[in-house]
């Protein structure tokens, strides 16, 4: 208790103002007085008394200074007054300490904001109860690695598996929203009962649905999400019970979810139904449109569940030949299901961020390494006077400490701005699939991150100056500028930092250059159709309204019709899925006259209008394209693309020849009338698949992507098309308004790349910055140490030719040392990114090449200047100056 | 620097608390000349340290200070005993009086204990 008292008394005596000092000096000179009045008394002179009083005391100083360390913590008070001598020192070289903050905020921002992401995205991505537990299980197939499930198929999996605690499935759908203006679409997921239960999640307000109510037979129930609960029914606590009209069908509201749920597979979904398993494609073992998701039992690893799974996937393909032959299993942990794609970008990003964060260190820290050098007399100086060299040490500690934790704190504060930058960078639809982003800030692991950078940092920045620190001879900083032998060390040290660095930057400027290779590539891939001037939207007609086929027929001749109708339109055209989306919606084939071992022969299958080709600008390789008749009442055709060609009809001309379905059903059966050339129905980054076309009027869809050819600005028609389209049924949802080109730039594949680029290439950029100033600095250091020596070999008839060479070539050898360097890393880091260059290998020469010259000839004009100095010296006053 | 509980230190604390008491409101020089005084000039006593452990007593809420004027109308700084002080000086002095005790039968002669 004593000593907590007296330590909260010495903590304040930190902060005391000089009256304190003054108060203490005064007491102990009335001390002295007092005894040299004694002293005087007792018969000594004035001045001895005097004397006797201050030797009886223990010199005034000293008992000052014991006075003054009882009154405070001399510990605390010592690194204080560090921290503002440190300050002062900064702010008196504010050229020096601008340069280090500025390269140490620059790091720590970058490092920290990806950092962030990394956590958001990879470290916490599931806000689920143990979501390690939860697997993603997918059937597979020769074509697909990971295909959807089939309803039929999802029951035996979840009757016969003995892995999973609990296996639900769910699948994406849509509703149109009835509100008082109307409908609205909303994206929605249909669910099988014990959805939440598997995932651990619990309604905050109402119930979650019960076992047995995604029976057909059960009721029509939704849950909603909490946005849609706040911003559609304004957060009332009485909406439970209540109905909405979800595509004109009630449903009662039973459940609101929890504020921080999100389902990152599925976006950002309004609704939540029970799957009711009613329509055709929800009965057939063969139409898979469910993702499954299981947790594993307790003790069961994801590779006996994977075993468990495929076993039972056997047993059906023999059950049932015809659906399930050739199918499998597959499943993997959720959170690799979620940021898969988005790990290794983040990852490489996260490498560049701590690459650059590393350089800026090093930079930093042979700017220390100069300022200690000139700083040798002052330490000099100091000892002379009695400092420790611990006290020494202790101050450079300090001053690292001041400049990173400035460091830091700028770097905090600019990593939020830089966080805020990235995420507007994503597109809506990408940040869709991304909800953990959401609330990306400064959290504790963030600050963490920062502080155990900034440790590292502080002892880096603390040790530097030590080399330099003149333990051992002390009185030759004193004696002289110090030349020699300390020069030569330091101009080592300095060396291999520099070198260290152009490899570094070298590494970075090489990995930008070929992910911009990669997103140049990929920009610019065979689309095989002509993009500019292509608005492109969907609409969505509700099942209710549209749910006979003569209704959907007619809804997309409307469709055609009316908008191709609109001023400004050259031709409009629909198609089931637009280009450049993904390699998905398939159809198995079976040809007739051909072999056929039971396989499935897995190709995209499209419906489209009439003049989709043409508008499309797609070249027509033999036969006929779709025309107007090709509908109801004539036999059924189909148009296949060149790959399919080639796969199926090496040899003949595939038209004539007649496709259908695996039992070659006769009202399956289609004549294929044409074929098309290829292009992009899929990923820009994947290759192109088979393809076949129907005419949209013999295989009509209410759900259809429209894709129109302008005559002007493709952008500015959008509002036009989507009010004719509102024109034929106001309740018709346009979603997803664009043009192609955009459409393009955000598809993920290209975002993904472009992102990629952009944020490595900016790293790339202030590395190479920074370490062509560190040469800078290494060869202006050398110069300066050598003016003597150049103005002897001046003196002795050096021409100045000679001395550029001189200084040029010690820069061209450690340039040289740290592209060498960095390539050889590059090449073995680069390899690295495979996922992330496209049609570009890690060992691409012209862009090595490209980069070493660039990073060599930056390095050459930085060394010109010191070069240059070199030469201009005067002979006479070199040999003067000292 | 640290709190070394060596055995001069606790000493001298002790010999200030008393020396307080005693006198009452006395400034350090006085504390000084009384504790020297008192052991008959026996102790030299190094006045300098004097004045961190009156500090401390102080930081532990054992004594308070005041400025006043000395009986020479010289400014100084006087120490009095609180109340915590007070309580310190019985128990310590307390256990000074039983250590000292028990030290001092090892010198007694012929009082073994049977």
């Amino acid at each position: 208790m004593r000593q907590i008292r007296a330590w909260w008394q010495r903590m304040r005596g930190l902060s005391r103002d000089s009256s304190r000092e003054r108060e203490m000096a005064d007491e102990i000179e009335s001390h002295i007085q007092m005894q040299a009045e004694e002293n005087q008394r007792a018969g000594m002179s004035a001045e001895e008394a005097r004397r006797r009083a201050i030797l009886k005391i223990g010199g005034v100083e000293r008992t000052r200074q014991a006075y003054r360390e009882r009154d405070t913590l001399p510990l605390i008070e010592n690194l204080l007054q560090d921290l503002r001598f440190a300050f002062r020192q900064l702010v008196k070289n504010p050229g020096f300490a601008l340069t280090a903050i500025l390269i140490l905020t620059l790091g720590i921002a970058a490092s920290a904001a990806l950092f962030a992401f990394v956590d958001a995205a990879l470290l916490k991505p599931l806000p689920y109860y143990q979501p390690q537990r939860l697997a993603a299980v997918y059937e597979s197939a020769a074509a697909f690695a990971h295909s959807n499930l089939s309803y039929p198929d999802y029951l035996d999996w979840k009757r016969m598996n003995k892995s999973f605690q609990s296996l639900d499935a769910w699948s994406g759908t849509g509703y149109a929203l009835r509100t008082h203006d109307g409908v609205e679409p909303v994206p929605a997921i249909r669910v099988t009962d014990g959805f939440f239960r598997t995932l651990g999640v619990v309604p905050i307000l109402g119930r979650d649905f019960f076992a047995g109510e995604d029976l057909p037979s059960g009721p029509r129930t939704t849950m909603m999400s909490y946005t849609t609960w706040q911003h559609r029914f304004g957060g009332r606590r009485d909406i439970i019970g209540q109905p909405v009209s979800l595509s004109d069908v009630p449903y009662t509201v039973v459940g609101v979810l929890p504020k921080g749920f999100n389902f990152a597979p599925r976006g950002t979904p309004e609704f939540w139904t029970p799957f009711h398993a009613e329509s055709e494609c929800d009965l057939r073992r063969s139409c898979h449109g469910m993702y499954g998701v299981g947790r594993l039992k307790d003790g069961v690893s994801l590779a006996q569940a994977q075993q468990d799974l495929q076993g039972i996937a056997a047993q059906l393909a023999k059950v049932y030949p015809g659906s399930n032959g050739g199918q499998g299993a597959a499943i993997m942990p959720l959170s690799e299901d979620v940021v898969g794609k988005v790990r290794p970008i983040l990852l490489v990003l996260l490498a560049g961020a701590g690459l650059l964060l590393l350089i800026a260190c090093v930079n930093v820290a042979s700017l220390l390494l100069v300022r200690a050098e000139s700083r040798r007399r002052e330490m000099a100086v100091r000892g002379a006077l009695g400092a420790s060299p611990m006290r020494l040490a202790r101050q450079f500690l300090t001053e690292g400490l001041a400049l990173v934790a400035i460091g830091s704190v700028l770097g905090l504060g600019v990593s939020l701005g830089v966080m805020q930058v990235l995420l507007r960078s994503i597109p809506k639809q990408g940040m869709e699939q991304m909800p953990y982003l959401e609330g990306l800030g400064l959290n504790l692991h963030v600050v963490l991150f920062t502080l155990a950078i900034a440790a590292v940092a502080t002892v880096l920045f603390a040790l530097t100056p030590l080399v330099r620190l003149p333990t051992r001879e002390l009185h030759d900083g004193l004696n002289e500028g110090g030349r020699g032998a300390a020069g030569t060390l330091w101009r080592r040290l300095g060396s291999n930092m520099v070198v260290a660095e152009l490899a570094i930057a070298m590494v970075l400027l090489a990995g930008a250059g070929l992910l911009g290779k990669s997103l140049y590539r990929l920009l610019r891939v065979e689309l095989g159709f002509a993009p500019d001037h292509l608005a492109t939207f969907e609409v969505s007609g509700s099942d209710a309204v549209y749910g006979k086929d003569e209704d959907v027929r007619r809804l997309d001749r409307q469709l055609v019709d009316r908008l191709n109708g609109v001023p400004g339109v050259a031709s409009a055209v629909l198609t089931s899925v637009g280009p450049v989306g993904f390699n998905g919606n398939t159809d198995w084939l079976r040809f007739e006259g051909l072999p056929y071992n039971g396989e499935h022969n897995e190709s995209l299958e499209r419906d489209v209008s009439p003049d989709y080709f043409k508008t499309m600008k797609v070249k027509l390789l033999s036969g006929r394209t779709f025309t107007s008749d090709d509908d109801a009442k004539h036999p059924k055709v189909a148009i296949i693309n060149k790959t399919l060609a080639r796969k199926y009809f090496p040899n003949e001309d595939p038209v004539g020849k007649r496709v259908g379905n695996l039992d070659l059903k006769p009202d399956s059966m289609k004549t294929i009338v044409g074929v098309m050339d290829d292009f992009r129905e899929g990923p820009l980054d994947e290759e192109i698949w088979p393809a076949i076309y129907y005419s949209i009027y013999q295989s009509p869809d209410n759900y259809v992507s429209a894709v129109v050819r302008t005559k002007g600005s493709e952008a500015a028609m959008l509002p036009d098309l989507a009010a004719a389209v509102r024109g034929i049924d106001r309740d018709l949802g346009v979603i997803d308004q664009t043009t192609m080109n955009l459409r393009i730039q955000e598809s993920q594949s290209a975002y993904m790349h472009r992102s990629a680029a952009w944020m490595v290439g900016s790293f790339a950029a202030l590395a190479a910055l920074l370490g062509v100033v560190g040469l800078y600095g290494v060869v202006a250091y050398s110069v300066g140490q050598r003016t003597r020596e150049i103005g002897v070999r001046m003196a002795l008839g050096a021409q100045r030719g000679t001395i550029y060479g001189l200084v040029l070539k010690e820069a061209a050898r450690l340039t040289a040392l740290g592209v060498a360097a960095g390539l050889l890393c590059s090449v073995a880091v680069l390899s690295l990114m495979g996922k992330l260059l496209f049609q570009v290998k890690a060992w691409d020469l012209p862009t090595l090449t490209g980069v070493s010259l660039m990073l060599g000839v930056a390095a050459l004009v930085a060394s010109y200047l010191p070069a240059h100095r070199a030469a201009s010296v005067n002979p006479v006053e070199a040999l003067r100056a000292e | 620097m640290g709190d070394r509980a060596d055995v001069w230190q606790g000493t001298l604390a002790l010999m200030v608390l008393k020396t307080i008491e005693a006198m009452g409101p006395i400034h350090g020089y006085g504390i000084a000349r009384r504790i020297e005084q008192t052991s008959g000039d026996l102790l030299s006593l190094n006045y300098g340290t004097l004045y961190p452990a009156l500090l401390k007593l102080e930081q532990e809420g054992a004594i308070a200070s005041e400025w006043g004027a000395s009986e020479n109308n010289r400014k100084a700084k006087f120490y009095k005993l609180t109340r915590a002080g007070r309580k310190r000086l019985e128990q310590e002095a307390r256990e000074w009086e039983q250590a000292t005790a028990i030290v001092a039968r090892f010198f007694r002669p012929g009082e073994e204990p049977a």
